[in-house]
Order: structure tokens, then sequence, then C-alpha cells
């Protein structure tokens, strides 16, 4: 009683396809910093190589059943007063033919995995370790055979295998720097690993990817891969930032400046050839005015501008080279020096329910606490 | 067939039918407790879809400030709880309660007011659930609840206790209603209805049931725990006093991973039933659709750790879990290709209900593709909490459980209501549900492969996810509207006579033979069986279609009074959670109080005049 419309005739695929065209269009993986489909480390080509072939089978068997599935559709599309068709109630032999066939697809697939599954969790040898620690809402970095500390911006040197050992201050988080690896948990009470060996150098994003709080969100941080060299030196200057000396040592730091701009493929300037002899061009009122500020507005109990023998435990960040990380607030806000104001003066607009409250800086002390942590490089 | 309107005459002199809002509160008859279920797992469907969409809206722009993080942080935990909870589990309940005592044969369900506590039980524990908005401390911290981010120190609002309590609640009412469908399907089939007779909504339904007898008890445990945890200073899952987070993962998925497949199963029980009769034709491999179903229960409770190939479990509990996973994609497939079989060589017609229970299998294909994808560890570390894994469950159970559930609401509704739903509108929702479904959903495994974790309030702009969260917010637009049109569909036809013919579909089991929508007794003399298909067997003996069913008057058939104590003791499961989560203001007087009242429900229901003279010995059928 209801006689077919030509507008059921329509391809049930279609919007499918309109869907999937679109999708494609925005789905090349250069446009996405962030991409897990760009590996740059051993390790991430492990898993990527497995999810190409899994993806190919899975495209495979898609075109056929779904083709199928539309074949079916048009072909034996019928009429209410078309006769009763034959009834059918099985055959065992295709029955077992369409169990075996996907039974071989998933061994096919079964085999790289789980020779993916051994080669990622082998221990690396001679790796260097990195101690990751998640905190509600930033990430630690702990280099202990230099004994440094930093945060949010974790340097590598390309072509070692670094192995990080991994824990949380707090909740479970998950360590996910897609680039160079998968994800890894992050629990308190609880050590995790991963490892890689990065083959190229860069600024590559990275975020926590398991929710931990309000402020999930904006838990990111960097990876700065440098050459073996520019590690070095930058792991030599971060060896100056010790405890706190008297007078003279407190004009410390240095111009290396471009690392602000850095953008993806920016290189580490050698920190070693601007030690301590040009003068930062912030240094002057604003510098010991924010130094002074840094002291009595209460900063220094969450943070610390040590990158040696840094105090375990603290609630917020190590600021040691804040100056010169290119994001702050946990990885997401570029650091200019407009933000970074705006970030001391009121947190809790910025990145709401963070554990640093608005402690009542008013702008000129803004300016000058920025001058003061702009030239922590 | 004919569609003449035919308002049937219900004069039943024995059972007057009952009207009012009283009726409803102590009905005990299983097809009122169905439309309960739906219409209130309905409303709650389209609650759950009305967070989605706010969520959309916040991300169709990076670093937006639509909603506050808090705001959206409680919508995406409400919104996931919400469709699995209060939305799809109830919606196949609905199904449970309408269709197993009609497809077996039966006069009711085997506890018929343990059913209708099962209902009010889990009305009280969905609004528990939502009340957490009334006071701003909705529960946040996701459908999964990860400890211990649920811990005091890090959660010290009221948030996570209303998701912990309604869902003890929502628990209580699903063991409830699994005792009770397990029993009316092993017991109350009509005669000559072997297990292997059984149509394969029974069939995958009965699967389900002892899904939610064996899971539901773990993630009881696990909440309890917490509840200690939060409540009595317990350390279960707080490492500072010895716990371990990660046990509450294990706990969570081992009730988790069978839970995905309580939403699913009952799914593939209406494709299997509209399949076969929109293609004249029975379903293909009966047996193999049987035990498909039975293979992946069971392996069901053996892939729990999929879900935390991240926390590093080390290679050999990885790969065990690995290839557990992959073993299910096989009993699936052959679901699949039985299906097909089922069309192949048929007669197809294409109405509504056809339209979505071929969408179902269209979108049930990629969900259960990219299912095998993240089934490998490597891969899935960086598939793993990116929005890969959103686009794969809601292939699953959106394209594969929603799609399903609304080619079932099509199909049955003549019977359920007497009315067809409009074939039209019908076709207007299936194309716009199924265009905005892909606009949302499919693009989603790309930024989610190209970085975009879940969870997240917003994202930056550098990170390039801006165009497809857009293509996303506008498919999402486009599905709610595809839910308006079901809206005007629903209320158009409701203000139509009845028109519905008893079997308006040419359907092959029992419901169909009796009136549309059927009396309150279900059938005149309760049937007997010999075959798979019963309904086309008589048909066909009949030289093609039977007359129109005339209702009797039920006279002389024994059916259980209504009661209100189902609804007074379920009062008292509820207020016993919300004692115990005031104790801290309260004191123990809220517990004391409520277990009192649900000890005076209980022993009212027990003793409930007209219940003992019930059993009357020569009562047919069971």
């Amino acid at each position: 009683m209801h006689p077919r419309t030509t507008a059921a005739r329509r391809r049930a695929g279609a919007p499918l396809l309109c869907a999937l065209a679109l999708a494609l269009a925005g789905c090349s993986p250069e446009r996405y910093p962030q991409t897990a489909l760009l590996p740059l480390s051993d390790f991430a080509r492990i898993g990527d190589h497995v999810q190409d072939q899994t993806f190919y089978w899975a495209l495979g068997v898609f075109i056929l059943v779904e083709g199928a599935l539309l074949y079916a559709v048009f072909r034996f599309r019928g009429r209410p007063e078309d006769p009763e068709p034959s009834q059918i109630h099985g055959n065992t032999t295709i029955e077992i033919i369409w169990t075996l066939i996907p039974a071989l697809i998933l061994a096919a697939i079964a085999v790289p995995t789980v020779k993916g599954i051994f080669e990622t969790n082998a221990t690396p040898q001679g790796a260097m370790t990195i101690e990751v620690i998640g905190h509600q809402w930033w990430w630690e970095f702990r280099y202990p055979q230099a004994d440094i500390t930093t945060a949010n911006e974790m340097f590598i040197p390309a072509g070692q295998t670094v192995e990080l050992k991994i824990n949380s201050g707090d909740v479970v988080h998950s360590f996910w720097p897609p680039r160079f690896a998968g994800k890894r948990d992050v629990f308190p009470g609880r050590e995790t690993r991963l490892w890689w060996k990065a083959d190229s150098t860069g600024l590559y994003p990275g975020q926590c990817a398991e929710y931990c709080g309000i402020q999930h969100a904006r838990m990111a941080f960097h990876v700065r891969s440098v050459s073996p060299q520019d590690f070095e030196a930058w792991i030599a200057h971060m060896k100056t930032k010790g405890p706190p000396k008297p007078p003279p040592a407190a004009a410390a730091p240095t111009a290396g400046d471009s690392l602000r701009t850095a953008s993806a493929g920016a290189k580490v300037q050698g920190a070693q050839d601007s030690p301590t002899a040009a003068p930062a061009p912030a240094q002057g009122a604003d510098y010991a005015a924010g130094e002074k500020l840094f002291m009595t507005k209460g900063c220094m109990g969450c943070h610390s501008l040590q990158a040696v023998g840094a105090p375990k435990g603290l609630i917020g960040p190590n600021l040691a080279n804040v100056g010169a990380r290119s994001h702050i607030a946990a990885g997401w806000l570029p650091n200019t020096d407009e933000n970074l104001e705006r970030w001391i003066r009121e947190p809790q607009t910025v990145k709401k329910g963070v554990l640093m409250p608005n402690l009542g800086v008013t702008v000129e002390e803004a300016r000058a606490l920025r001058a003061y942590l702009r030239a922590h490089q | 067939m004919a569609t003449t309107a035919l308002d049937q005459p219900h004069a039943h002199a024995a059972h007057a039918e009952k009207t009012g809002l009283w009726s409803w509160i102590t009905t005990v008859d299983h097809k009122r407790i169905g439309i309960l279920y739906g219409a209130t797992a309905f409303f709650f469907f389209l609650l759950g879809g009305l967070e989605a969409l706010i969520i959309r809206i916040q991300l169709a722009r990076p670093d937006n400030n639509f909603i506050s993080p808090e705001t959206y942080n409680q919508l995406f935990t409400m919104h996931g709880t919400t469709m699995i909870f209060l939305a799809i589990m109830p919606l196949s309940s609905m199904l449970f309660n309408y269709l197993i005592p009609l497809q077996i044969g039966a006069r009711d369900v085997a506890f018929p007011r343990l059913n209708a506590f099962s209902y009010w039980v889990f009305l009280l524990g969905g609004l528990f659930l939502n009340a957490g908005f009334l006071f701003g401390a909705a529960p946040d911290t996701g459908w999964y609840g990860y400890a211990n981010l649920t811990s005091r120190q890090f959660s010290p609002g009221h948030n996570v206790d209303f998701w912990n309590m309604g869902l003890q609640v929502l628990g209580v009412a699903s063991l409830a209603a699994a005792v009770n469908f397990f029993v009316t399907i092993v017991n109350m089939r009509a005669p000559g209805m072997t297990m292997m007779r059984m149509p394969m909504f029974v069939w995958m339904s009965f699967i389900t049931q002892v899904l939610l007898l064996l899971a539901f008890p773990v993630i009881a445990v696990a909440l309890i725990l917490l509840m200690f945890d939060r409540f009595f200073g317990t350390h279960y899952f707080i490492p500072a006093g010895g716990g371990d987070p990660l046990l509450w993962q294990h706990f969570f998925w081992v009730f988790g991973h069978p839970e995905v497949y309580i939403l699913i199963l009952p799914a593939f029980g209406v494709v299997s039933e509209v399949l076969p009769a929109f293609s004249r034709k029975p379903l293909f491999g009966y047996a193999a659709m049987v035990f498909s179903g039975v293979f992946i229960a069971f392996l069901g409770f053996g892939v729990w750790s999929h879900h935390m190939f991240t926390t590093g479990m080390g290679p050999i509990a990885d790969t065990f879990f690995s290839l557990s996973t992959m073993l299910i994609a096989i009993p699936t497939g052959v679901k699949i290709f039985n299906w097909l079989g089922t069309m192949w060589f048929g007669s197809l017609q294409f109405r509504t209900p056809m339209y979505f229970a071929v969408g179902f299998i269209a979108m049930f294909i990629i969900g259960g593709l990219s299912g095998v994808m993240h089934s490998s560890p490597p891969a899935d570390l960086q598939q793993n909490d990116t929005y890969f894994i959103v686009a794969h469950f809601h292939y699953v159970l959106f394209g594969g459980s929603i799609f399903a559930l609304t080619a079932g609401a099509y199909y049955w509704w003549p019977k359920m209501f007497g009315r067809m739903l409009d074939e039209g509108l019908g076709k207007v929702h299936f194309w716009l549900m199924l265009l905005g479904f892909n606009l949302t959903f499919f693009p989603m495994h790309f930024v989610g492969l190209n970085g975009m974790p879940r969870r997240t309030y917003t994202y930056p702009a550098e990170l390039g996810f801006t165009l497809l969260n857009q293509i996303e917010t506008v498919g999402s637009l486009l599905l709610g509207l595809s839910f308006l049109v079901f809206l005007i569909n629903i209320f158009r036809t409701s203000r139509k006579p009845r028109n519905a013919p008893a079997d308006p579909w040419n359907g092959a089991t029992l419901e169909w033979a009796i009136p549309s929508p059927p009396p309150e007794w279900n059938f005149d003399r309760l049937p007997v069986v010999d075959g798979r298909d019963p309904l086309w067997e008589e048909k066909r003996k009949n030289g093609g279609r039977l007359p129109e069913p005339v209702a009797g008057t039920g006279a002389g058939i024994h059916l259980p009074n209504p009661s209100y104590w189902p609804a007074v003791t379920a009062v008292g499961v509820a207020a016993l959670f919300v004692g115990i989560m005031m104790s801290p203001k309260w004191g123990p007087w809220g517990i004391v109080v409520s277990v009192a009242l649900l000890f005076f429900g209980l022993y009212s229901w027990l003793f409930e005049k007209g219940y003992s003279e019930f059993r009357t010995p020569s009562h047919g059928g069971h």
C-alpha cells in the first residue's frame, strides 16, 4: 500500500560518502602538529606500522561487506505483491567459510600485533632516564643523572634513547607525546615506563590523555628534541641554575631569546656561547622589582627557580627556565609577554580552577614579575 | 495487507480498561510497565542528547567559553552515564517488558510486582543521578569514574556521590529485572516453544539477562568499596593508605566490557526480527546466530583489560587481552554475514523499520572494524582516550544500538499503541539521522588520530582541530533535528484514530497474532508452537493470511492484581542511598528511616491481600 518512491532509491551510502569527502578535506596529518600519524621515533613507528596493517585489512573488509550490503539492497528489492521468496534457513558450507575467513584475517593482524607488543615492552639498553611526574595540571621533568628539574617542556637528545620513569603526584594522568610514543598512564604509587629514540629535532606538542579534573584539557606539554651537542649544552646551562647564591650571582640570565620564538623545528641556541656574558635586555629596574615581588607575593611557596637540586613535592611548576619555554600555563598558552603578565595577574580567569590563586598582582607588578621570569632562560 | 481503520472494541466484562495516574502507579501489567520504561528512557535519551548538543556547541570553536570547564565536565559525565544507564539500557528494557511475554506466548512476566519494582527503582535512580544538577553538583568524573580522582581529597563535593549512589540504585533495578526475565524465559514459554524455537530477540534478551546477572554485582561491589572510601575512611583505591587506583580500573572494566554487550545484544535481537519480516524470509543461520551471541557474551568477560593497554600491564597480559578481543570479531562477523544472508535472495520491503535495520548493519560494520583496529595494543597506545575511540563507540552504540532500537520503535509502535507511525516522516527521520550521525562521528576518527584527546572542554587553535570539530557540530544539530522529526511523527500519530491491524508487517512471531494493542491478558488462549516462525506457518496453512483477531472478554483469566507496594519499596531503596549520602549531616537517621520504609514495603508486599488466593491450581500455561 506504500508504493516505493524514487527518493527511496537513493543510495544508502550517499550521506556516508559525503561525510567521507568532507572529512578527507580536513584529515591530512600535516595540518596537525599533535598528530599520531606522522611518527618521529622508533617506538611510534612500531604502533604506526601495526595500525597501517590493521587499517588496510579493515578497509578491504569495509569495501567488500558494505558493497555486499548495497548490492543486496538494490538487487533484492521487492514489491508487496511479489511471490514469497524461497525460504532458505541457512547454508552450512557458506557459514563455515565466512567464519574461517575473518579468523584468517585476524591471524594476519595478530602476528604483527604480538611482535609489536613485545618490541614496545622491551627494556632499552643504555637509555638516558627522565623522570616524569604528573601533577594537576602540569608536568614535572627530572633528569636524575644531571640532577636537573624542569617543567612542561621536556628536552631530549635526538638519536639517543630516552627512558621515562613515570609517576603521579596526585591523581591518574596519561603521558602522551604522539609524535614520539603512544600513551603511558601515570599513577600515584605505581611507576610506569615508556621509551623512544627520536629521529629528528624540533618542538612537538603532547598532552595529558586521562581525565584528571577540571583543567584536564589544559594539561599539555612540549617535547623539544635537539641535537646531542645542543642537549649537552642545555644540561650545562641548566646546571648553572643552582640554589640561590649571594648577590653577584643573581645576574645569571642569558640572552638566548630566540628560544622563545620557538615554532616547530626551531633549534636550541647553544646556550654555552652566551653564559653570563651578555647582559639580559630585560634586566633593570623591572627585573629587580620582580625579584623582590617573587619573594614577597608568595610565589616561592609553590615555585622553585633552581634547576639543580630543586626541592621535590612543590605544587607549582619549576620556573628555572620559564622565560625560554615556548608556552606557559602547562603547554598551551604561547609564552608572550602579554600572556605571561595576564597569567600572573589572573590565573583563575586564564585557567579556571588551577591551583594558583589570583594574588592581587597589579599591572605594574605583573610587568616586573614578567621581566624577572623572562630573564630565567 | 489492509490498513482500514479499525478501532477495536475493548469491551471487557472481566477486565475493565484501567485509566488514570493511580492505575499507572499500581500497574503490574508488563505492557504498561514497558511503556513506562520506554517513555522514561526516551525522556532521558532526549536529555542526554541535549547535553551532547551543548558539548558540541562548546567544541565548535577553539578556546571557547560557551560553558565553564566544570559544566563541561559535568555534561560529558552525565551524557555518557545517561545514554548508557538511562537511555539505551531501559529502552532495551522497554522491549524486554513489552515483547518477551508476547513473543513466548505468556500472559505476563514471572514476577509482575518485581517488574513494577524494577521500573520504580530505575525511575528513582535516574532522578537521583540527575538531581546533582539541581545542586550544581552533577557527577563530573566520567561515566567510568576512575579512582583516585573520585576520592574525597580530589572530589570533595557531592558530585561523585550522586553518581555512585545513583548507579547503585540503578543496579538494584537492573538485577531485579534480570532475574525476572531470566525466569520468565526459562519457565513461561508457550507449549512447543523449545529454546531453539525462541524468536531471536528473546534469545538475545536471554543472553543479556545472564550478562546483567554476572556483570552488575561486580560494579555494585566496586561502588560500595568507593562509598566506603568516601564515607567510612577506608583506602581501597587511595595509594596514600596502601590502596591502588588500578584496582578500580579492573573492577570497572570487568563490569564495563560485558556492559557493552548488554547495550548491543538486544539491538542484535531487534534487527534479527526486523530483517526477516521485511525480507519475507526466515533468519539465515538461526543456530549460528544463537551460538555467536552466546560466544560473544562468554568472551565478553575475558577482554576487559583491552580498555587498559596504556596502563603498562606487560607483554603477556597485553597479548592475552589483545587476542581475546580479536576473537570477538569472529562471532560478530558471523552475525553480520547472517543478516546479509537473510536479505540475500529475499524480497526486500523498504518500510521505515527496514531502513533503520539496514542503516544499523552499515554503521555497525564501521564500528566493528575500528574496534578491531584498537584490539592491537601498539596501535591502541595512540588511539586510546582520543576521539578515535569516541568515533568507534558511537558507531557501535548509536550506529548500532540506537539505529536498531529506532528500527524496533517503528516496527512495534503499531503493536504497542494501535497506530501506524507515518512512513514519510519516518524516512525523513532516517535520512536526517544517517547524515547527521556520520557528519558528527566520522570526522572524529581523523581528529582523534591527529591528536585530539577525549574529555577536554576545549582545544587551542594551533593544534588544527577547528574545521573537523565544526563539521561535527553541524552534524550533531542535524542529528538533533532528526529526533525532532520523530517527535513530530509521534505527536501527529497519537492524534489519529487507531488504524493498526494486528499484523501490519506480515510478522512471523506470536505478538502479531493478537490485536494491536493487545488486551491486558495478551492471549485469549495460550498458543501452541510447533516451529520457529509460528505465525508464518499458521498463515501458510491458512492460505496466506489470517482473519483480523478480535479480543475476547478475558473472562476466567487470572491476572495479578494491581499493587502499590512495589513503588513504596522502591522509594525505600532510593531513600536509603539519600540517607547514606546525607549521613555526615543527618547522622544515622536518614538510613534508619529509609530502611524501616524499605522493610515495611517488603513486608506489606509479601503479605498483600489477594495474592495468596491467586495461585489457582488449574491455571494453564505455566
